[in-house]
């Protein structure tokens, strides 16, 4: 019974927690990509760099709010400074579509167009935000580090593996319950929300019924600005922040919105927590685990491990694949690829 | 009243709607009757905003309207419905309706927040509304079905409802009757005369059905090839011969290039 529990409590503190905080940086993500698709109907490839952006002016507005002396308790700071990252990222976001997309808007611009010029975007975004913040690791996060450390864990149940959430993870966990659920109220109670649901379902139709397009596509950039804000300050709370990490976020990203099904946000949420769960799942050594589950002569004598961790992105590749080849509209029927 | 003058709509090398003139004076029904491919559906497209001309202009009531998008003209009353029905798949009929009037109140963040009372003083009115449209036409039992689900002639139906939820000036209905059963048929013609009457709304409907066409419309207009071929009284365009040798397909060109 107690090799039993000790075998949960490794699970949990190896793969539940990490894949769970993981999985909600993932979807909310996933929700601001699977917006765009649905609404100005092309894979936004700056998205992780957006998340970067608004990531950076979060970051900034940090490090002014510490140097005020301004803090938020045993919670990081850089709580108090996601309204001004999301600000800058809003401001951003309504910008480069001034500058750039409407222009493709107006010429009535395929996607697989919108798509490329997306990856300029990207490129302009990357550079800006290696030249502004520079390319290094960036630590942000203060206040208290744990909700529970191992030490504690240990000390309270008595059990010999620990069990340690870290504060951020419990943020991460209980802001994406907070976004998604104001988001769903958005988009299923306001008006505003409907017509960009009826937006995305049938462009002509929403314009027959007097749906003005601009402000709907303003409406979703001031979405999707925030969703990635906070996404990428979860993010980089909870890990470090570094602009090629984010970069490298775009792939995730962009299976957990293809595996749940592009267009659709009960997908994207769905499909950060599958490719989350699997990749921590596939490259987690799980020996430590079946040692306390199998008699002692069945010790496996490997570390038990499918994947090596430098391997992690080949399995939201993997997982991408296999879907689109079975299903391609992805689990929640979204619009098909 | 709608003018179109000299309306050109190409695509490629191939002239869809080829000079195109025409009125339709406020208050009338006028039918738009042809063969198939005569350039009927483009010229709605065109005149509602859809497709830019490549020459010509639209005025509506002496305003030049060539080019607007839909949106904008819907909130000038220009309605229009699809020949191939569209709906928004994944919410019910009522919903569908009531996506209908635009926008309202409900138009900023703050107010959907904050002014909840108006907002739902404002959904329950268009929730009644929806709820008559949809039992004028006679599909109420099918309120909260998914309006992807519905049949080809319900479709159709709701189409036609779109444009009884709000007070337009001028509906442009392309084939509303195609597909739907002759007590249905009857029930959409009633549905188009009571809007004339007592409404005031102003119809210039696509129609192959010239029975129908024959009930409801005065003028009726007669397109083949991209042009507008002949006017009249129902029973002028069944007279005149020029009409039935472009619907029995003999061709106009063919006649020029004999003469
Ligand atoms: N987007 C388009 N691109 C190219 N050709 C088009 C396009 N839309 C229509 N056409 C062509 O223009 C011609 C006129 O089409 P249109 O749909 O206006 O005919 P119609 O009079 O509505 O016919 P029907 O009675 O069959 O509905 C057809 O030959 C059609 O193939
Ligand atoms: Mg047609």
């Amino acid at each position: 019974m107690i090799d039993f529990l000790n075998a949960l409590v490794v699970l949990a503190n190896f793969v539940l927690v990490p894949a769970i905080a993981y999985g909600s940086q993932l979807a909310l993500g996933a929700l601001g990509v699977t917006l765009i698709y649905g609404i100005l109907r092309f894979s936004n490839f700056a998205h992780g760099d957006t998340m970067a952006m608004g990531t950076m002016g979060v970051i900034f507005a940090t490090w002014w709010l510490q140097s005020l002396g301004v803090s938020f308790g045993p919670l990081p700071t850089a709580l108090l400074a996601l309204p001004f990252g999301i600000a800058f990222a809003i401001a951003l976001t309504l910008g480069t579509d001034r500058l750039v997309y409407r222009f493709y808007r107006a010429q009535r611009a395929k996607p697989v167009i919108l798509v490329i010029v997306s990856m300029g975007v990207m490129f302009i975004y990357n550079g800006l935000t290696r030249f502004i913040i520079g390319p290094g690791d960036q630590r942000f996060s203060d206040g208290e580090r744990f909700i529970i450390s191992a030490r504690e864990f240990k000390q309270m149940t008595g059990l010999r593996e620990g069990l340690a959430i870290k504060t951020t993870q419990g943020i991460t966990l209980v802001t994406a319950i907070i976004v998604v659920i104001v988001l769903f109220w958005f988009l299923n109670r306001t008006r505003t929300g409907k017509s960009m649901r009826a937006y995305s379902d049938n462009e002509d139709l929403a314009l027959l019924s007097g749906i003005s397009p601009e402000r709907v596509v303003m409406v979703t950039w001031l979405i999707v600005a925030a969703l990635a804000t906070i996404a990428g300050t979860l993010y980089g709370l909870d890990k470090s922040f570094k602009p090629f990490t984010y970069f490298q976020l775009l792939l995730p990203i962009f299976a957990a919105a293809i595996v749940g099904g592009l267009g659709n946000p009960l997908g994207a949420i769905a499909g950060g927590y599958l490719i989350a769960f699997s990749e921590v799942g596939i490259t987690y050594a799980w020996k430590k685990v079946l040692r306390y589950l199998l008699p002692e002569n069945l010790e496996p004598s490997t570390l038990m491990q499918l994947l090596g961790v430098e391997y992690k992105f080949a399995v939201s590749f993997a997982l991408l694949v296999v879907v689109l080849l079975f299903r391609p509209t992805g689990i929640f029927k979204g619009k098909s690829v | 009243m709608i003018e179109v003058t000299d309306v050109v709509k190409q695509f490629g090398g191939f002239r869809a709607v080829d000079g195109a003139t025409l009125r339709i004076k406020t208050g009338s029904i006028t039918g738009l009757v042809g063969p198939n491919g005569a350039g009927k559906t483009t010229l709605f497209n065109v005149i509602a905003g859809a497709l830019p001309p490549t020459s010509g202009r639209v005025r509506m009531d002496n305003e030049d309207i060539t080019g607007l998008a839909p949106h904008v003209l819907f909130h000038k009353g220009l309605l229009r419905t699809f020949q191939i029905a569209h709906e928004f798949s994944s919410m019910t009929c009522r919903e569908n309706l009531m996506m209908v009037p635009g926008h309202q109140s409900g138009e900023t963040l703050w107010n959907a927040w904050f002014g909840r009372a108006r907002i739902e003083q404002e959904e329950a009115t268009l929730l009644k509304k929806a709820d008559e449209v949809l039992e004028f036409l006679t599909i109420s039992h099918l309120k909260d079905e998914k309006a992807g689900n519905l049949s080809g002639g319900q479709k159709k139906l709701l189409e036609l409802g779109r444009t009884m939820m709000v007070d337009a000036k001028i509906v442009f209905l392309d084939e509303v009757g195609a597909g739907v059963n002759r007590t249905l048929l009857n029930t959409i013609g009633d549905a188009i005369l009571r809007l004339n009457k007592e409404r005031g709304y102003t119809f210039c409907m696509i129609e192959h059905d010239m029975d129908f066409i024959g009930r409801l419309c005065d003028p009726v207009i007669v397109m083949a090839e991209g042009r507008v071929l002949a006017e009249g009284t129902i029973d002028d365009i069944k007279a005149n011969e020029q009409v039935i040798e472009a619907y029995l397909g003999t061709g106009l060109k063919n006649k020029a290039a004999n003469a």
